[in-house]
């Protein structure tokens, strides 16, 4: 490998991952450290999504099954075997590939509709499997869930914050490489033209099977390392309400970027941390969803295209900017048809 | 004269309309061929059968000699039939130069790398950059498709299309929307298509100078039949046809 190809802002990554490493010897609190998992476990849930809608213009309300089939298969194997390395391997491989069947069956099944019917199948198929976690109470502990001792290896908090922080760090440099072969340039073809690219000679449907395939297996491994920092899992891992945050986190840290669902996780889960702290100053805090709405209403408004994209926008002159005048302009021809 | 696509009998009808009413053509190999017709007559619908955007209600499509009536899109792009749209249709987000990288990648069948960096097969970008040239667009090769004027979306598309080095090219009406300043341009592009000599093109097109400059033999569309079928004087002198234009009935 070259080092002088490579690109600074992959050297401007890499030393940010650096710094992260040492934020357990500052933040020596569980409650701070386990809010910084959190984010590294939803970063990946996020950048996952972002490989259907910012990469692929795949519109998914189901997402969150493949972290509930993630969560769910490390619990019950580590809830039922030895609580060592070797389950905790087993239960994350069981994850993957139950994953990938799924989304291979379910993309190859739903992937010719077009995005809004999409959208509306993957939003029934979650709900069937919560309803499936609700009933089969013998595996999944239904409502009420379970525990599970973890392997020794992560029952230290800074080893479960480095490993997170790790699988971000890795699975942030093989989506960014995904995103840049020639897969994935025809990918953003999709995107951007659907019909078009099939004219060029790419098979859409299969192009969009596998980065459903791809973004179901990531989205479990996020839902492998969500049970381990709980050592616990509920029916919850499969309730949409998961989906809107990562598709929220994915919004506000801009859209097709990977980096921007990263920073989207970490001010999203940062605002819902502070905003419901805050409960103790004021009681309007309370109903701190309230606040987060208005937040994400200005976000929208204000930075359409994320913090991140909108950054691009200005600083590198990346496609994000033509992305935006067509939305104005195409925001003045409706006005003109309306007038 | 070989033909090198034909269609028999071809029909296609949405509800109680009939778009294309039993078209039998042959489109001979390297030649040019341009395709007429009042607004309505069917010509676009035509195109979309023979590129695989429709499927014909009745009738056979033959490429060199095999039947692709139920062959996709996808394929046909594949076997050799490259087209262009009547509505400007690039990739506008993405860069010029990436839009025709697309299609030089196509052409290569790099389909399913997921390893490799895009960049490191330079030969796509030098040969985009080449047909870039071809189309006058080369020094706006960063610009995102978006930002260009729309004479310059047409080059790129039929930069794109010529990528894909198929042996059929389909323009449909590639001047559509342009001002007259932006014609003689893209009609260069056309003619130094034609005059390389091996492809067969088949033109949409409305402004008759442009036929007639450039056509071997001109098809004749009228409410979804074929009415006439000649060289360009022929047309020219056809009284079917000076009918169906000037609205005396056919």
């Amino acid at each position: 490998m070259n080092l002088r190809r490579v690109e600074t802002s992959t050297w401007i990554y890499l030393a940010i991952s650096f710094l992260l490493i040492f934020i357990p010897f500052i933040v020596t609190g569980r409650s701070m450290q386990f809010i910084f998992i959190q984010i590294f476990i939803f970063a990946i849930f996020a950048m996952s999504y972002d490989i259907l809608l910012g990469f692929t213009g795949i519109i998914s309300f189901g997402h969150v099954m493949f972290f509930g089939i993630g969560a769910y298969s490390t619990a019950v194997t580590l809830g039922r075997m030895d609580a060592t390395i070797g389950s905790f391997v087993l239960g994350a491989i069981i994850a993957l590939v139950i994953a990938a069947i799924v989304s291979l069956i379910v993309g190859a099944l739903t992937l010719r509709l077009k995005s809004h019917f999409y959208a509306m199948l993957t939003l029934a198929l979650a709900g069937l499997f919560l309803v499936l976690a609700e009933k089969w109470r013998s595996v999944t502990g239904g409502n009420d869930g379970f525990t599970f001792s973890l392997p020794e290896f992560f029952r230290d908090s800074e080893t479960m914050y480095w490993f997170s922080l790790l699988s971000m760090v890795l699975i942030f440099f093989g989506l960014r490489r995904f995103t840049r072969s020639p897969f994935g340039r025809v990918l953003m073809a999709i995107r951007e033209n659907e019909n078009r690219t099939e004219s060029l000679g790419f098979q859409v449907t299969y192009y969009k099977v596998l980065a459903s395939v791809v973004a179901g297996v990531v989205a479990s491994f996020a839902g492998v390392l969500y049970a381990l920092s709980l050592r616990f899992v509920n029916t919850a891992v499969f309730a949409t309400d998961l989906t809107i945050d990562v598709l929220l986190m994915t919004i506000i840290g801009g859209v097709g970027t990977l980096i921007g669902p990263i920073v989207g996780a970490g001010l999203v889960e940062f605002a819902h941390h502070w905003l419901s702290g805050l409960a103790d100053v004021h009681w309007i805090f309370e109903r701190w969803i309230i606040l987060y709405g208005i937040v994400y209403v200005l976000v929208v408004i204000f930075f359409p295209l994320g913090i991140v994209g909108t950054i691009q926008s200005k600083f590198m002159n990346r496609p994000v900017r033509a992305l935006r005048t067509n939305r104005k302009s195409d925001g003045k021809k409706e006005n003109r048809k309306g007038a | 004269m070989t033909a090198i696509l034909e269609t028999k009998d071809l029909s296609i009808a949405f509800g109680g309309h009939v778009a294309v009413n039993g078209v039998t053509v042959e489109i001979p190999e390297k030649k040019f061929t341009s395709i007429i017709g009042p607004n309505g007559a069917g010509k676009t619908t035509f195109f979309n059968l023979l590129s695989g955007q429709l499927s014909p209600t009745n009738g056979s499509i033959y490429f060199k000699g095999e039947d692709i009536t139920k062959v996709s899109t996808t394929k046909r792009a594949r076997m050799g039939i490259g087209r262009s749209f009547q509505i400007t249709n690039v990739f506008p987000n993405l860069t010029v130069l990436e839009n025709v990288r697309l299609a030089v990648q196509s052409k290569n069948k790099v389909r399913y790398n997921i390893f490799s960096h895009f960049k490191h097969y330079p030969g796509f970008e030098k040969r985009s950059l080449e047909l870039l040239d071809i189309v006058f667009l080369k020094e706006k090769a960063n610009a995102i498709a978006a930002s260009l004027a729309h004479g310059e979306k047409r080059k790129l598309e039929i930069a794109m299309l010529l990528a894909l080095e198929t042996e059929i090219l389909l323009l449909d009406e590639p001047t559509a929307g342009m001002s007259v300043e932006e014609v003689p341009a893209i009609m260069d592009v056309i003619r130094n298509i034609k005059d390389e000599g091996n492809r067969t093109i088949v033109l949409i097109e409305h402004k008759m100078d442009m036929i007639m400059g450039l056509s071997d033999e001109v098809l004749v569309l009228y409410h979804g039949e074929l009415i006439a079928k000649g060289t360009p004087a022929e047309i020219v002198e056809n009284e079917t046809v000076q009918a169906a234009y000037l609205g005396g009935g056919v």
